[in-house]
């Protein structure tokens, strides 16, 4: 049962980098952008075509994973999304869902619709016995790897410039402006920064979630349940949220296979019922 | 009270309930299409569908602004229940439309009360949610459903005990087009009664709409029920005119591509459905034989496109001419004439 | 004799801070009653507990003897109580003919009728004929009301609180934002309300007040201050020196 515990929380975390962009965008712009995963797929495309075409690294091709779709994010967000910023979101909804037709389409077109496979370097496969629990090695090396990215986000976040103003920005654009504060670039940098982290967590889930065409639509619902759960407010709503989600999913998955994926959506209708504002949300 | 006055007001309001020329022209080119068309029947069997599809997703979103991505629910649940009633219990098409009707509308009622709280987001979380939870079923109940091979076996009744399906699609067309109109001419009346004007209240200004007296939720109960019951009748017709019904019937991809048809068309005025549906399957049917796999690349392209010029601005001529129609935007030299006019 | 609205001891916080404290207050039938007070006094917070936009932390509400305390807004509306905002809250892509039928027509109990056209029952167009001519709106009927000049669109948000038929009515700064040369309209209208409605009158300007009211509550820090006759207030130091040189004229 702890295994279960330990894979929930490696892909809780996993879940956490994929969609914290998404959070950040909504609270940030709340802009409904449905295309989010085509990030996160363009992420693990990039890392399969290097690795297996390229022979590249696993460890290289994790930056390069990054960089990818936060460059193709902030061409994206400067030349088509900003101008949406004010549209109604069902505009959102139909822009972003037409971008991820696109995407699916675009990649089946040109890597073909089967599962992309990469293979993990050496240290990083198998399982480790720590204290009578199975361990999976690439796990723990997710687990330790979005640690730390939480840790980097919470402390750009609280303890930069940055940090400081992207939080002013999220609280009232207006008045962030008012103060002199560069609102249009925030937006971008941290339109570019979501995208690429979803990118990097798209090469991650390669080898845990799979990667085929049609990964954005298949996870959207994860990701959007960890933003509506979470809240769009801070980090650290969607964080738990994410945890939350990973360990019910494994957990449910395992103990009830069938009606594994009940589990999450009816928890998710709830907590929308109950708390439309998400369950970590700093009530307004 | 003058007489004159009374009866100017009450002729404009009563105006835009009253039909068409145009829209008379439309439904007799579209009973036409029976006879002059017989290639295609298939296809407008089709387009018949999907416009009662859009029409019932109008309802919600053009007429109550609710934005949902899990129509299909309705739509799945309604051609499911068809199906398996055509092929375990009676081939009656009537009380397979029914049921299905029925279906859909107590599982819309159950979750009308989940979407009315919450912000867009919220909304259209729950719907996808919603959607997402039966197509599970559905896969997992896969020893009534078929699953992902779908139901297969249905066969149904001639219409009337004389109609027989055949394979031309000429029973099937005429089917689809006489329920869609039937369909249309209630919802037709609903919007343009105080009823549905009441939604339009709602969905332009829902604390207003309060504050007049209009008890929203209520409203809202009622209209994403009905809209549900229709979707659910559009989804029976589907599994009895192709005799076939499959998992995809409850995907994202059909809640994704109804909202694009009325998108297309045009929301909020009805016939944007009808426009939407025609426009989209034209399309479709033409990017299909050119690239059968991947024909929904340029759909979403479309979409893009769509947005990104405004929506407003590309449905501004046919919305315009349907408000002229309907005597709501009046030009200035046909304002109201409401100066007492004397009683001798 | 019973008032026309009364509340008990009602309350409203945020967090720590109550916006409204523990206001007691009194509207009389047939009463023209004004509210005063310097901005942020929580006025428009206690129309919205009134009118049940914002459930009360504590304390009671009675209109005309009954408690509605625990009803929803648009129950209260059927009561009998309705108001105007202070910012025009209109539905900008219907016309004020349209608007006020179907205000009409939830009051004579059309609304749930989804089968007959609206039109064509006479009752409703009278009312609406009415209601159009006594707020000036009869030339403007068939315009979109997000197309109307500012102060049509004022006259149309009292016009549609009052095709409510309230007994009951709060008008929240009915002047604000109305330039100089549509306000005559406006006051006009106002001062020709019936006399069987009571009204109760949130506002700034003195003018207003002074030609209108023949009662004025003035809210401090969500408190009652004091109340009294316009003469009685008017002439009150304390008064003055909350307002501070508010342009307050006496």
């Amino acid at each position: 049962m702890l295994t279960i515990l330990f894979d929930g929380i490696a892909y809780g975390m996993l879940l956490f980098v994929l969609a914290c962009g998404l959070a950040v965008t909504l609270g940030l712009m709340n802009f409904v952008n449905l295309a989010h995963g085509a990030f996160a797929m363009a992420g693990g495309y990039i890392t399969a075509v290097l690795m297996n075409r390229y022979g590249v690294p696993f460890l290289a091709a994790l930056p390069l994973a990054f960089i990818g779709p936060a460059l193709i994010g902030l061409v994206l967000e400067r030349t088509l999304y900003a101008r949406l910023y004010n549209s109604s979101h069902l505009d959102q909804v139909l822009f972003s869902i037409g971008l991820v037709f696109m995407a699916i389409t675009a990649v089946d077109y040109t890597m073909g619709s089967q599962q992309q496979l990469i293979q993990l370097p050496a240290w990083l496969e198998g399982r480790v016995d720590v204290l009578g629990i199975s361990i999976g090695r690439y796990r723990s090396f997710i687990i330790v790897v979005c640690g730390v990215l939480v840790v980097v986000l919470q402390l750009i976040l609280t303890q930069t410039r940055f940090g400081s103003q992207l939080r002013a920005a999220v609280d009232d654009p207006r008045v962030a402006r008012g103060l002199g504060i560069n609102v249009s670039l925030i937006f971008a940098a941290t339109f570019a920064f979501g995208s690429g982290l979803a990118g990097l967590g798209g090469a991650l889930a390669t080898e845990i979630l799979g990667l085929d065409p049609t990964f954005p639509l298949k996870f959207l619902i994860y990701f959007l349940i960890v933003v509506t759960v979470g809240g769009a407010t801070s980090i650290i709503g969607p964080f738990f949220a994410s945890l939350l989600l990973g360990i019910a999913d494994v957990a449910g998955k395992y103990y009830v296979p069938g009606f594994g994926a009940f589990v999450i959506y009816t928890f998710m209708i709830v907590v929308l019922v109950l708390r439309p504002q998400g369950l970590f949300a700093r009530t307004p | 009270m003058s007489n004159g006055k009374t009866s100017s007001i009450g002729a404009s309001l009563v105006r835009r309930g009253r039909w068409r020329i145009p829209e008379i022209f439309f439904w007799v080119v579209a009973a036409g299409a029976l006879f002059v068309l017989p290639d295609y029947l298939l296809l407008l069997n089709e387009i018949a569908i999907i416009g009662l599809f859009a029409i019932s997703l109008d309802l919600i979103l053009g007429y109550a602004g609710i934005i949902s991505l899990g129509h299909g629910a309705f739509f799945g649940l309604g051609a499911y229940v068809a199906g398996l009633l055509a092929k375990y219990a009676t081939g009656e098409p009537l009380v397979g439309l029914v049921l299905a009707a029925f279906a859909a509308a107590v599982l819309g009622f159950l979750t009308s009360f989940l979407v009315l709280r919450g912000a867009d987001l919220s909304k259209l979380m729950v719907t996808l949610g919603i959607s997402l939870v039966l197509y599970e079923i559905a896969n997992q109940v896969s020893w009534l459903t078929g699953g992902a091979d779908g139901l297969q076996g249905i066969t149904v009744n001639p219409i009337f005990g004389k109609f027989e399906f055949d394979i031309f699609g000429t029973t099937s067309y005429a089917y689809s087009l006489g329920v869609t109109f039937l369909l249309f001419v209630i919802a037709r009346r609903l919007v343009v009664s105080p009823f549905g004007l009441s939604l339009r209240s709602i969905r332009d200004n829902p604390l207003r709409a309060r504050a007049v007296g209009i008890p929203a939720d209520r409203r809202l109960v009622a209209i994403y029920t009905l809209a549900a019951a229709y979707a659910g009748v559009a989804g029976a017709l589907l599994a009895q005119t192709t005799q076939f019904v499959s998992l995809d019937v409850l995907s994202f991809n059909r809640s994704a591509d109804v909202l694009l048809v009325l998108v297309i068309g045009g929301v909020g005025y009805l016939y944007g459905g009808l426009l939407g549906a025609i426009i989209f399957k034209v399309l479709q049917d033409t990017l299909a034989n050119i690239t059968p796999q991947y024909w929904q690349f340029w759909i979403g392209l479309v979409l893009v496109v769509i947005v990104l010029v405004g929506r407003e601005r590309l449905t501004h001529w046919p919305r315009t001419f349907w408000e002229r129609l309907a005597g709501r935007l009046v030009r200035p030299s046909k304002r109201l004439r409401t100066r007492p006019v004397r009683e001798v | 004799m019973e008032a026309a609205l009364e509340t008990k001891g009602l309350v409203k916080r945020f967090g720590g801070l109550p916006a409204t404290d523990n206001v007691s207050f009194r509207l009389e039938q047939g009463a023209r009653h004004a509210l005063i007070g310097p901005n942020g006094a929580g006025k428009t917070t206690f129309i919205n507990l009134l009118t049940g936009v914002l459930p009360p932390s504590s304390g009671q509400i009675f209109l005309e003897g009954q408690e509605i305390t625990r009803l929803r807004p648009e129950q209260r509306v059927r009561r009998g109580l309705a108001r105007t905002f202070q910012i025009n809250q209109l539905f900008p892509a219907m016309t004020p003919l349209e608007t006020l039928a179907l205000t009409v027509s939830e009051r004579v109990g059309g609304g749930r009728d989804w089968w007959r056209v609206i039109g064509t029952r006479p009752e409703i167009v009278d009312g609406v004929i009415e209601v159009a001519e006594r707020f000036r709106l009869t030339d403007v009927l068939d315009e979109r009301t997000s197309s109307l000049a500012y102060g049509k669109q004022r006259l149309l948000e009292m016009a549609v609180a009052f095709a409510c038929r309230p007994r009951v009515l709060l008008l929240d700064e009915p002047a604000a934002g109305v330039p100089e040369a549509e306000r005559d309209e406006l006051l006009a209208t106002i001062a020709a309300l019936p006399r069987d409605v009571s009204v109760l009158l949130i506002e700034h300007d003195m003018d207003l007040v002074f030609s209108f009211a023949n009662r004025i509550s003035v809210l401090v820090n969500g408190a009652l201050f004091t109340e009294g006759t316009v003469q009685e207030v008017s002439s009150d130091p304390r008064v003055r020196a909350v307002y501070l040189g508010e342009g307050f004229d006496a």
